[in-house]
């Protein structure tokens, strides 16, 4: 595995991978034994991104739920794929919304979606606008600056420091809308692998039977959870 | 030109609960009956089954159970003088679509008005003097009492299938259950659901300050039961996904699990999904609807539909956007107080308290979406609205419900919303956090009103109803009060840590967030033509074959939610077509 310009650190794909993934004992065992690896990220073949906003989104993922401390990251969880996918279906061309003119872009936030463009529209133009910022203000794009400054760029981002046309003022809380949405839910959408994320807080998933819980008070649910798919951890 | 379908006796539009029930009680008649739905079929099986709908992408965060804004959908203001924009996404309110409608994805809290709820107007002038009454409130009664409408409060929860426990049978106040509700001729159908830990705390803090906790009155089976029309419901088992999730257990009160099974078999019942109604036809002398016209979505083209009777059964806001693009009334004109159509719009005002407890396990996956433990010690009947400045009420409620991670993370105030804090946040707060929500009164007022859009216009080319709507002080002062009394009580709990939201002075409607699906009025009851869309039958006052169910009724909105008030008044509706109406078609008031 080579590093990659533009992507987030060598240690994040190694922990990405099947060969990295940090399992413990004998669901270590299982794991390995039961399932086909997934595509390394790095050779994962996007529904819709092009490559220098699949560079964007994993550097940003990362930096959104970074691998360090307790409990997966975006990388971990492949939350880019999640991205990727939403974004090429029915969410990204916002099939269900009413999208019809006119277009009040710039009216107050409470509002509502008023842009005319669509979620993979508003990542199509505003990444490149982030990344001219970048540029400007920290002397290169996203994805190639180190954590300390991707950290800050966001929270300028964050902040509405960045001057976004207001069809793309959004970017950023969507952006992050869409990390958690990957990150947390069922691993059928192309994040939460293998369920790392419902591991790391408690929440059993798809299990959906709880008959005997409802009077033990005060007692951790004490099973692992399960996916649509029947997957267990 | 317009396909024309054969005649009816009766055609039902939108078949959720009212038309539901309309459907059964009018089929029971031997009526010649059609329920035209927009969307489409679903049931129990195959639409809900395990594990498939355990999905919270799909249902709870992409709401795909829900009426698409791309279909149909609302523009907003918040006050006269805004440019009304499109509810372009979902936020808010999320109305319902297809068989069932919002009665397959609500949380199943099943709740009665309070007496003083259906005549407030009169309660508030005898009890504290009209004076108190705001300027730009239309606070009325209701044209229909509490008594009058108790055994249609009965029977529909026998159909629903309630689990609770009566604080008041026939006037005797019971120890365990609410003393502030209205009587009840009989108790619950099912006994109350078991009490999760969270409940259990809230309910002996609540006691140890003097309130008078009981447990939510839940369209969650806690038995197995079957009902009058003989369908069959089974004994929740906590699964946790209920609002917004149709119900994979058959324990859940909707249409599918108490209605519809039983209405099929009816030869003289018929239903066509995919059948959008565009317009209720009235005869030349506008005195009567010769049925309906509708979109039929396969074939690509208008149908009209004849009938003798016409039920509007659609969710509130379809009802009102009919009635106005109909002529069913005029449309209501906040400035001089004339027209009843769109008049009376009301919401609910929510607040509520989250509380850490580091050490403690509350497994928030572990409920249902009427779970809990309630007080009504801060509802309508015991605020003392001449001391406190405001009119209205609440109900709060603990109990673990919803607690699937993307869209339930509580967390402590000052925690960062993404990085290595918000991770390590996560991991530290989920399943030890529970909450107190309060669930109030909405009042109504001349500036919170429907009518029709200028500019935006649907798929069909109709304008878009037109939502004007803000908070009002009235109701703000009453939530802050609320916040006031449920700050102690949450304190005396000793959390690590409490985040309370409760909306204040100088609060503006936010369409982003979910709010409640608790639209109310719009064609409202009363007394007389002049102040209202319908009379005490869901009649409407402009053709009297015309009758508009559902919570587009409602005067104002009462502090709890609105499906015990629907269900009782659509049984009340229908009582009155089969006994006074079918022998001599007239206006019965």
């Amino acid at each position: 595995m080579t590093d990659l310009p533009g992507y987030p650190s060598r240690r994040n794909f190694l922990k990405a991978s099947a060969a990295g993934v940090a399992l413990s004992g004998l669901a270590a065992q299982a794991q390995a034994q039961e399932t086909t690896p997934p595509v390394p990220l790095e050779e994962y073949e996007r529904a819709y991104l092009t490559a220098a906003e699949w560079a964007f989104v994993m550097a940003a993922t990362a930096r959104l739920i970074p691998s360090e401390g307790d409990g997966p990251g975006a990388i971990e969880t492949r939350v880019p794929v999640f991205i990727d996918l939403q974004l090429a279906g029915d969410y990204g061309s916002a099939d269900d919304w009413y999208m019809e003119g006119p277009h009040v872009p710039d009216a107050e936030p409470a509002r509502g979606w008023q842009t005319p463009l669509t979620p993979a529209e508003i990542y199509r133009q505003a990444i490149p606008v982030f990344d001219a910022w970048c540029e400007e203000t920290h002397g290169e794009t996203f994805a190639a600056l180190d954590a300390e400054r991707q950290d800050a760029a966001l929270t300028s981002l964050q902040n509405g420091d960045v001057a976004l046309d207001p069809e793309i003022r959004d970017f950023f809380s969507i952006l992050l809308a869409n990390t958690k949405e990957g990150y947390f839910a069922d691993p059928q959408y192309g994040g939460n692998h293998e369920m790392q994320s419902w591991v790391y807080i408690g929440f059993p998933g798809a299990r959906a039977a709880y008959r005997a819980w409802p009077e033990r008070h005060n007692e951790k649910y004490p099973l692992g959870p399960v996916s649509i798919s029947g997957e267990r951890a | 030109m317009a396909r024309q379908e054969k005649k009816k006796d009766v055609v039902i539009v939108g078949l959720g609960w009212t038309g539901s029930i309309a459907g059964i009680e009018l089929a029971q008649e031997g009526l010649d009956i059609v329920a035209l739905e927009r969307g489409h079929d679903q049931n129990t099986v195959p639409n809900f089954e395990y594990p498939q709908q355990i999905d919270e992408l799909k249902y709870g965060v992409r709401l795909k159970m829900m009426q698409k804004p791309s279909q149909q959908t609302v523009t907003v203001r918040r006050n006269g003088d805004e440019t009304a924009l499109p509810y372009r996404q979902l936020g808010s309110f999320l109305p319902g679509n297809g068989v069932g409608g919002a009665g397959t994805h609500w949380n199943g809290l099943n709740w009665r008005p309070q007496e003083v709820e259906l005549r407030l107007r009169s309660y508030v002038e005898e009890t504290f003097g009209a004076d108190i009454i705001p300027e730009g409130m239309n606070l009325g009664d209701y044209p229909v009492s509490y008594d009058e409408l108790e055994p249609f409060f009965t029977q529909f929860e026998k159909v629903a299938g309630i689990s609770g426990y009566a604080g008041n049978l026939n006037g005797e106040i019971r120890e365990g259950g609410n003393p502030f509700e209205g009587w009840r001729s009989e108790d619950f159908p099912m006994p109350p659901m078991p009490t999760t830990y969270d409940s259990s705390k809230f309910r002996d803090a609540a006691a140890a300050m003097g309130y008078h906790p009981f447990p939510a009155s839940a369209g969650i089976a806690s038995t197995s039961y079957v009902n009058p029309y003989g369908m069959q419901m089974g004994p929740c088992n906590f699964c946790g996904f209920c609002e917004r999730f149709g119900c994979y257990q058959y324990s859940k009160s909707s249409p599918q699990t108490t209605i519809l099974g039983a209405l099929k078999r009816y030869p003289n019942f018929e239903y066509r999904t995919q059948s959008e109604v565009l317009r209720v036809e009235l005869a030349e002398d506008g005195q009567t609807a010769t049925g309906v016209t509708y979109w039929d979505e396969a074939a690509q083209e208008e149908v009209f539909q004849p009938a003798d009777i016409v039920i509007l059964s659609s969710y509130q806001l379809n009802n009102v956007h009919l009635m106005l693009l109909s002529g069913l009334g005029e449309a209501y004109d906040p400035l001089t107080g004339e027209g009843t159509l769109g008049k009376n719009y009301a919401y609910q005002m929510n607040g509520g308290i989250s509380m850490f407890f580091r050490d403690e396990e509350f497994n928030p996956f572990v409920g249902h979406g009427a779970n809990g433990i309630c007080i009504d010690d801060f509802s309508i009947s015991q605020n003392d609205f001449g001391a406190e400045g405001f009119i209205g009420g609440s109900y709060w409620r603990s109990g673990t419900f919803n607690g699937q991670p993307i869209r339930n993370m509580p967390l402590p105030a000052g925690t960062p919303s993404w990085g290595a804090g918000w991770k390590q946040a996560i991991g530290e707060n989920y399943g030890h956090a529970m909450s107190i929500g309060s669930h109030g009164s909405h009042m109504a007022y001349a500036n919170n009103h429907l009518d029709l859009d200028p500019t935006y216009t649907d798929r069909h080319g109709r304008p878009l109803m037109r939502m004007t709507f803000n908070w009002q002080d009235n109701d703000l002062k009453m939530n802050q009060f609320m916040k006031s009394k449920m700050e102690p009580l949450a304190a005396s709990m000793n959390p690590d840590s409490m985040r309370a939201g409760f909306k204040g002075p100088g609060a503006e409607y936010d369409v982003r967030p979910y709010q409640t699906t608790h639209n109310t009025g719009g064609h409202i009851m009363s007394e007389n033509a002049r102040e209202g869309a319908v009379n005490r039958y869901s009649q409407s006052w402009k053709a009297h074959n015309v009758f508009a169910m559902g919570a587009g009724n409602f005067v104002q909105n009462t502090q709890y939610n609105p499906t015990g008030l629907v269900g009782g008044l659509a049984y009340h509706t229908v009582n009155a077509i089969r006994t006074q109406y079918l022998s001599n078609p007239r206006p019965l008031v």
